[in-house]
């Protein structure tokens, strides 16, 4: 059980996706301009990480890895090259599929979610945890736990950054840092204390 | 000429695609802490850029628009899939160095963002020109942060050692902060500044 834990707080604090390896920053700094935008974007992005990593996790195992296809009569055949292309279809499409469930099943959550599902195929901050799933070997339990992680850190980087901005729509900023480059910064500072965390040690 | 000469030259400054349409940041801050793994990332960005935007542009008139996501998704998963066999035969080493940001090429919102906003309206030269330009455009701004990353973080530019740092016997007491995550992001915050000082109608 300590096992998965440590998967799930390393994800979230240590290697938190957004902080520390930089992905999905278009987003990360496009939708957090307000703290309510931000929370329906993490949620967001935690679904979508719970259900597509573990679901290419299987696509991985079952019929890309060298020897996956042993079942139907290739032992030696070895698609991970496809990785790639498989991976993205995959997103896209349970991406698609959530949006129309969500449409036909709970309209409200439909409409205020609505605008960032299609945006959340093209953020890096999946496809990223789904080659670190890979690379890191998981089976289908740790990368369903590594999913839930990954999604919790982006959703919490997002609303602390947008809890920032907020505040920060009061203060006199340099004309020429003003809106973008601003944000660059407060974003490195955010990323030198989760450093911090870097410390820790799950036993 | 003039427009061809505008798609080429436009990316680099006055809609440079990292410093003001704010995309694909995601590669340009990790794989900038040493100059030698920027320059390839600046290169497969430029090949994916501009051949995705190339042979989009071709098929533009047959793609049908309720799933051109989906094609685009197809061309630019393509070239990058060949991208990453090319490093990984003939440059091991550095493909294990950039690990899984080649393979993020396909989220490069620059990639997807031309295709989508130029390739899907204007001719093959054009858009090839384009997706070049915005390319290099990404490239400028990744080389410039990898140049100072490297430079102060290790003494180093392209593995050579220019400042002999002191753990070596020399002068040059290394700034650690700079091989770290956060830098990237100062450092890019910092050109934005100084890109909008100088051309002032870009400011917010």
């Amino acid at each position: 059980m300590s096992h998965y834990f440590t998967i799930f707080f390393e994800s979230v604090f240590i290697d938190n996706i957004a902080l520390t390896f930089f992905l999905g920053m278009c987003t990360f700094i496009a939708v957090s301009k307000k703290v309510d935008t931000a929370l329906m974007l993490g949620a967001a992005v935690i679904a979508v990480e719970v259900i597509t990593v573990p679901v290419n996790n299987l696509l991985y195992t079952f019929l890309l890895k060298k020897g996956a296809l042993a079942w139907a009569g290739y032992p030696n055949l070895d698609l991970s090259f496809l990785g790639l292309i498989c991976y993205i279809g995959v997103i896209a499409a349970i991406v698609q599929i959530l949006e129309m469930a969500l449409d036909k099943y709970f309209p409200a959550l439909y409409n205020a979610l609505g605008i960032f599902l299609p945006l959340i195929t093209v953020n890096c901050a999946i496809l990223g945890a789904v080659l670190f799933m890979v690379n890191k070997d998981f089976n289908f339990a740790e990368s369903t736990v590594y999913g839930a992680g990954v999604g919790v850190g982006f959703a919490l980087a997002i609303s602390l950054l947008a809890g920032i901005r907020e505040k920060l729509t009061y203060s006199d900023v340099p004309k020429g840092v003003r809106g973008v480059g601003i944000t660059f910064i407060i974003v490195g500072l955010m990323a030198m204390s989760f450093m911090a965390f870097s410390g820790l040690k799950f036993t | 000429m003039s427009k061809a000469k505008d798609a080429l030259l436009d990316p680099l400054f006055n809609n440079n695609p990292i410093a003001l349409q704010i995309l694909g940041i995601c590669s340009a801050l990790a794989v900038t802490n040493k100059l030698s793994t920027a320059l390839t990332m600046t290169i497969a960005v430029v090949f994916v850029t501009a051949f995705s935007n190339a042979s989009i542009s071709a098929i533009r008139n047959h793609i049908p628009n309720s799933i051109r996501i989906i094609v685009q998704m197809t061309i630019i998963a393509t070239l990058v899939i060949i991208i990453d066999q090319m490093l990984k035969a003939f440059a091991y080493e550095m493909s294990k160095a950039l690990s899984v940001y080649v393979g993020l090429i396909i989220t490069n919102c620059i990639v997807m963002g031309r295709a989508e906003a130029f390739a899907m309206k204007n001719s093959v030269k054009l858009s090839f020109l384009d997706g070049i330009g915005n390319g290099l455009g990404y490239g400028i701004v990744l080389l410039a942060v990898g140049f100072v990353r490297e430079l102060f973080g290790s003494g180093k530019l392209f593995g050579l050692t220019i400042l002999s740092p002191v753990n070596n016997g020399g002068w040059y007491v290394t700034n650690g902060l700079m091989l770290l995550a956060p830098s990237a992001f100062f450092l890019i915050g910092f050109i934005i500044w100084g890109l909008r000082t100088w051309k002032p109608e870009l400011q917010e």
